[in-house]
């Protein structure tokens, strides 16, 4: 090897950051963080070995910003850029930067990047080297009307994409020429937002495709190899969400499975490409398979891919950018056992799943043989509404898939996360699911399987009865414990008792009185929405509160806050509201008023005062976490104020506009 | 004193003993009979009253209680057996429920009227327990909560009521002086006399279309000026919170007002004076359903009081005080719920020994500001002519002096006897514990019953014999029989509780965690001893 480096600056945020970084660590290199405002106590800062300042919240002012990234590569003496997924990874005049800086970009060159940044130049190259593609068009920035000549002849449905773009921004499927032109308008903002490129291409659509790609590296030698394939096919909102190696398609036998990774690896070898990729295909119920695109970074996925083959891709990486051969560090490479991987998001999958900020109050993964976490979160961290909402990822590895499914839904059991809503019920659901277990993937499995709210498991009444119960008698507990007068007297104490103790909560849009008597000594009655009475003996004798319900002992992870109770049962997690013990003072609800349903920036008004709508006229356009939402009249009016202006950022709750149901004179 | 530097006391208690398991049946019956009574005192006007209360959209008294409270804060109701078997219209209660609790995080004097009983309107017994409330809150520093919905004076009995009255209105704003906070929340009328409670109450709070708050109604006002005026002009809550000023918050409705009844209470920002309890708290390490198989329900059957102890203070630690002389009277510290106390017990007849300790007992726990705590079985002080040449009076003097004089607050707890001095030297309500409870083993009189015949019968031999006039044998036993018998009833604890002889009835299993109220609510005002006494006669 001739480029030995050892400061290595991570250009990236989040759970990377800090996988990266540990792997650094392992091989006795000095990590260097960078992060932004929000960031300053992110776990990845505390992960590496030390971290600079690049700039304020806004991605733009600091991931983004390659300039402040170089600098603070200067200013640590940094040897080398790590730059992670996402970010500045995919773009090629960063890593060229990186270049002419002195520095090792630990990626493929500028120019693989460029070439393979857009979709038509890679779908030419891999249409050469004999990898077969989906018929598409290459629009770029051609008129509406050459997309729609183009469409007809690709055939409906057609998928729109980003030129430029990856990980599903920008992408739409339209189904009929009717709706292109408002499609081909969104998409083209989308990507000028995302990527500072309207370039536009179209594509096929294949219906109900299996997502499945190969892991490829090369080094700097023109050496290739392929660590086999993955499958990513359960997505919602075109990004993945539950991957795993191999794949468990039927139709993925021995030799199309070798067919498929040759594919990638003639993709890499036309590239001559360096360090670690991925090439993406689509996979037909026919055992066919189209080239979708490279991505020339490391994938989330990752880890699925070292489960099985035992190897350590950030160390591959980091070796190769050294110079070291591949071939040399991996052998001949073998795959074994069966790896499974769930990312945790925060996100409300009964919205859409639309993101959701917050702050993290618990955070608690499992541990054990054959299991994995990667998170870029602890407790106390704050999600934001500046970047991508994957706060963790579960990896559950075994020598069968069967038995890596077990782990998988045994983890996401004892997984504990608190504080903001996230995908875990739902992440819960989609392994418990038969169809997954039978393999039976494909790109619309979650809107064939989860059409609808709630997407969870179907709850037991006797579950949600001992949630109530044990979020009742822990948060009465609590309050006794914050008694500054009489810090051991059980709650409650009447030395005549006209009624029990209630507290109502608020869960899924219906309201659960609990009564109860603390008897004393951890023992309590409870009677839940007027059923017959339980005894509970509580028993805080280990990490969680293991409680006596009529003879039956469980243990109950809660967490309480002024507003709501926590309560995870061995089934599922809850989030019991608190109906306040009186009404709020003041009638909160204006009607006609729009208001903001989520942190965000307004991106764009629709009205003016004086405006005439209707229902369901658009007032303004509001981006949150890299997504567009339109906030729409909830009544016939005029528009009598508008209290924002595009690029403004707003808090959650906070009013817009106000739309006034009288008549304008 | 540190929590465990003090050894706990070991209990000798028998468990599977013919008398234990006859004492807890006797017991349980005695608690069930007050729960029995307890459970008559919460049930208001009864179902017809409540149900016409609640068909107006009102919450029923208690409930207003329950929800002023925190949610899962404690409550300590004072004397709810009061006016309890009295008769004449007066229902258990006496139309008010009172205590103390926990609002807002700050513990109050809450005083709710009874409109269930008779619109809520006052009786000879009514006004007695207001008085005692009103008491509780100015001697232990507690902000006073009125909840008022009252008819005002229960007018044929007026003559019973109407100058004793008075006072009410007096110990507000004295309180108010002493800057104890008072909070009037007016749910309906509140009227003549009753209006006072708002108008002298540092805050009030109105319930919009509820409140009626004038001195005179719109009948009297029309006898007395020929005026005709409506109710809500005269003194609804929208008037006074607009223009007379009487009220300085208007409430949409009931739970509005106790919801600003608790905002009022978070702003007070009121500190208490008295040190904190220690953090950590010990249980007891014996059951406290013990305590049923060890106290006799027959008060002249006596029990170990350090078994008792055993079962109240923190860890069962027990500091004994001088415990070789003067032995019937149990004196030493412990804490209970964290609150330092020092504790003076009966195990006997005191003798001259035992007030002479009891004495130095309660100087030393001036001199330390330490809380007292006693625990009264007592038939009296020893007599007799050796008793008597050895100065008892004198030494029981000594009690009765530093009981008198000591400026700690003191508890009491009546568990058995309480007869003759006895209840003066172990602090009975005649000298002013901040709260007092009994037992329902309890029994109090200036004798025993039979005691008190016996020594009548011997008076009336001696004068027969005096006069020389024959002695009616069958007359004498007929007295002796009814004497015995009243006093029997006059010297139940429930005949005690109706008067407000006591704050009211416990079951003893409930005794450490009211003590532990009591002290806390005694630590609202400052918690100081003296070293000024009266004059010891030596």
């Amino acid at each position: 090897m001739n480029g030995l480096f050892d400061r290595v600056l991570i250009a990236n945020r989040g759970e990377i950051a800090c996988r990266i970084a540990r792997t650094c660590r392992e091989m006795g290199l000095h990590s260097i963080a960078v992060y932004s405002d929000a960031d300053a106590d992110a776990p990845h800062v505390r992960a590496a070995d030390e971290a600079v300042r690049i700039g304020e919240a806004a991605p733009s002012a600091s991931y983004l910003n390659i300039e402040a990234v170089l600098d603070a590569a200067r200013r640590t003496h940094a040897q080398a850029i790590h730059p992670g997924y996402g970010f500045l990874s995919e773009n090629a005049a960063f890593a060229r930067a990186v270049t002419e800086a002195g520095l090792v970009f630990i990626g493929p060159r500028a120019e693989t990047i460029e070439a393979m940044g857009s979709k038509t130049a890679a779908r030419r190259l891999m249409q050469r080297a004999g990898v077969p593609i989906v018929p598409g068009f290459d629009g770029g920035l051609a008129s509406d009307e050459a997309f729609a000549e183009a469409a007809v002849t690709i055939g409906f449905p057609v998928l729109i994409k980003a030129s430029a773009g990856g990980g599903g921004k920008g992408m739409a499927i339209v189904r009929q020429p009717a709706d292109l032109p408002a499609a081909l308008a969104q998409a083209r903002r989308l990507a000028r937002a995302a990527f500072g490129d309207d370039a536009l291409l179209l594509e096929r659509y294949v219906e109900a495709p299996r997502h499945v790609e190969v892991q490829i590296f090369g080094d700097t030698h023109g050496q290739v190899v392929h660590l086999f394939e993955r499958e990513c096919s359960v997505q919602r909102r075109f990004q993945k969400v539950i991957e795993e190696s191999p794949s468990p398609a039927a139709q993925l036998t021995p030799e199309l499975r070798d067919a498929l990774c040759q594919a990638g690896v003639r993709a890499a070898q036309a590239m001559a490409y360096v360090g670690a990729g991925t090439c993406e295909f689509l996979l037909d119920q026919d055992g066919s398979f189209y080239f979708l695109e490279v991505n020339t970074r490391l994938q989330v996925e990752h880890p699925v891919t070292e489960c099985v083959t035992g190897l350590d891709l950030v160390r591959l990486q980091l070796l190769v950018a050294m110079g070291a051969s591949i071939g040399d560090l991996v052998g001949v490479p073998s795959s074994r056992g069966s790896a499974i991987e769930c990312r945790l998001y925060a996100e409300d999958p009964d919205l859409d799943f639309l993101p959701v900020t917050g702050e993290v109050l618990v955070f608690e993964v499992p541990v054990g043989p054959g299991l994995r976490v990667d998170a870029g979160i602890a407790s106390g961290s704050v999600v934001g509404i500046d970047y991508d909402p994957l706060l963790a990822k579960i990896i559950a590895f075994a020598d069968t898939r069967a038995e890596a499914l077990l782990r998988m839904r045994g983890a996401l059991r004892r997984l504990r996360i608190v504080g903001l809503k996230t995908n875990l019920d739902f992440l819960r659901a989609v392994v418990g699911t038969d169809a997954f277990a039978a393999g039976q993937t494909h790109t619309h499995f979650i809107a064939e399987h989860f059409p609808c709210s709630p997407r969870r498991l179907p709850r037991a009444d006797a579950d949600l009865a001992d949630a109530l119960t044990v979020a009742a008698v822990f948060a009465a507990r609590l309050r006794r414990d914050i008694n500054p007068h009489l810090p051991a007297l059980r709650s409650g104490f009447r030395n005549s008792r006209f009624r029990p103790q209630r507290v109502v909560f608020t869960f899924e849009g219906a309201l659960h009185q609990v009564d109860y008597v603390d008897e004393g000594q951890g023992l309590f009655e409870v009677r839940v929405d007027g059923a017959a009475a339980s005894k509970v003996q509580v028993r805080d004798d280990g990490p969680e509160l293991r409680c006596v319900i009529d003879r039956r002992s469980r243990a109950y992870s809660v967490h309480g806050s002024e507003t709501e109770v926590t309560v995870f049962t061995p089934a599922l997690s809850y989030v019991l509201g608190l109906v306040p013990d009186f009404p709020p003072p003041v009638d909160a609800e204006v009607p006609g008023a729009c208001v903001a349903p989520m942190p965000g920036r307004v991106v764009l008004v629709h009205v003016t005062v004086g405006e005439t709508v209707v229902t369901g006229t658009p007032l303004l356009t509001l981006e949150a976490m890299k997504m567009e939402h339109t906030l729409t009249a909830s009544s016939a009016g005029v528009v009598t104020a508008v209290h924002v202006e595009s690029g403004q950022r707003v808090d959650a709750g906070a009013l817009l506009a106000l739309v006034s149901a009288e008549v304008a004179r | 004193m540190g929590p465990t530097s003090v050894p706990p006391l070991v209990s000798k208690v028998a468990r599977s003993s013919e008398r234990f398991r006859q004492n807890v049946v006797a017991n349980t019956e005695a608690i069930s009979r007050l729960e029995g009574a307890l459970s008559d005192s919460r049930q208001g006007g009864g179902e017809r009253y409540n149900l016409r209360h609640i068909e107006r959209g009102k919450l029923l008294p208690r409930e207003r209680v329950e929800r002023l409270l925190d949610r899962d804060g404690h409550f300590l109701e004072i004397a709810p057996l009061a006016g309890f078997g009295i008769g004449d219209g007066v229902k258990v209660g006496a139309g008010l429920v009172g205590g103390v609790g926990l609002v807002s995080g700050v513990e109050c004097l809450i005083t709710c009227s009874e409109s269930t009983v008779k619109g809520g309107s006052m009786n000879e017994y009514s006004v007695i327990k207001s008085r005692r409330l009103g008491e509780i809150s100015a001697q232990n520093g507690l902000p006073a909560i009125h909840l008022v919905e009252s008819g005002g004076a229960d007018l044929p009995n007026q003559s019973k009521i109407f100058v004793p009255g008075g006072q009410a209105f007096r110990d507000i704003t004295r309180a108010s002086k002493a800057r104890i906070p008072s909070i009037c929340l007016v749910f309906g009328s509140s009227t003549a006399g009753g209006a006072y409670v708002p108008g002298m109450s540092d805050y009030t709070v109105m319930v919009d279309q509820a409140a009626r708050v004038f001195l005179a109604g719109p009948p009297l006002v029309k006898m007395a000026t020929n005026e005709e005026a409506d109710e809500e002009s005269l003194g609804g809550a929208a008037m006074h919170s607009r223009k007379s000023g009487v009220s300085d918050y208007l409430a949409r409705d009931e739970l509005d007002a106790l919801r600003l009844g608790r905002e009022i209470v978070a702003q007070l920002g009121y500190q208490k004076a008295g040190p904190s309890p220690a953090s950590f708290v010990e249980d007891p390490l014996y059951d406290v359903d013990d305590l049923l198989g060890i106290v006799s329900p027959d008060p002249r059957t006596p029990f170990d009081v350090l078994e008792v102890i055993a079962r109240l203070v923190d860890g069962s630690r027990f500091h004994a005080f001088k415990p070789e002389y003067g032995p019937t009277l149990v004196t030493g510290w412990a804490t209970i719920h964290g609150y330092a106390v020092g504790i003076l017990a009966n195990q006997g007849v005191l003798f001259s020994e035992a007030a002479q300790k009891g004495a130095q007992f309660i100087a030393l726990c001036n001199q330390k500001n330490v809380p007292l705590l006693f625990l009264q079985n007592i038939t009296g002080f020893m007599v007799g002519t050796a008793y008597e040449q050895g100065g008892i009076i004198k030494h029981g003097a000594k009690l009765i002096n530093a009981v008198s004089n000591s400026t700690v607050p003191a508890i009491t707890v009546m568990m058995g006897a309480s007869f003759g001095a006895g209840n003066y030297g172990m602090c009975g309500r005649a000298y002013g514990p901040r709260f007092l409870f009994s037992w329902p083993s309890h029994r109090i009189a200036v004798m025993g019953g039979e005691q008190l015949a016996g020594v009548l019968e011997i008076v009336k031999r001696e004068a027969a014999a005096k006069s020389g006039a024959p002695v009616d044998e069958l007359e004498l036993e007929m007295m002796k029989t009814l004497l015995t018998r009243q006093i029997e009833k006059e010297s139940s604890p429930y005949f005690a509780t109706a008067r407000l002889w006591d704050d009211g009835i416990i079951d003893p299993r409930q005794t450490r965690d009211i003590i532990g109220i009591s002290l806390s609510a005694a630590h609202s005002a400052p918690v100081e001893g003296t070293m000024a006494f009266g004059v010891f006669r030596h």
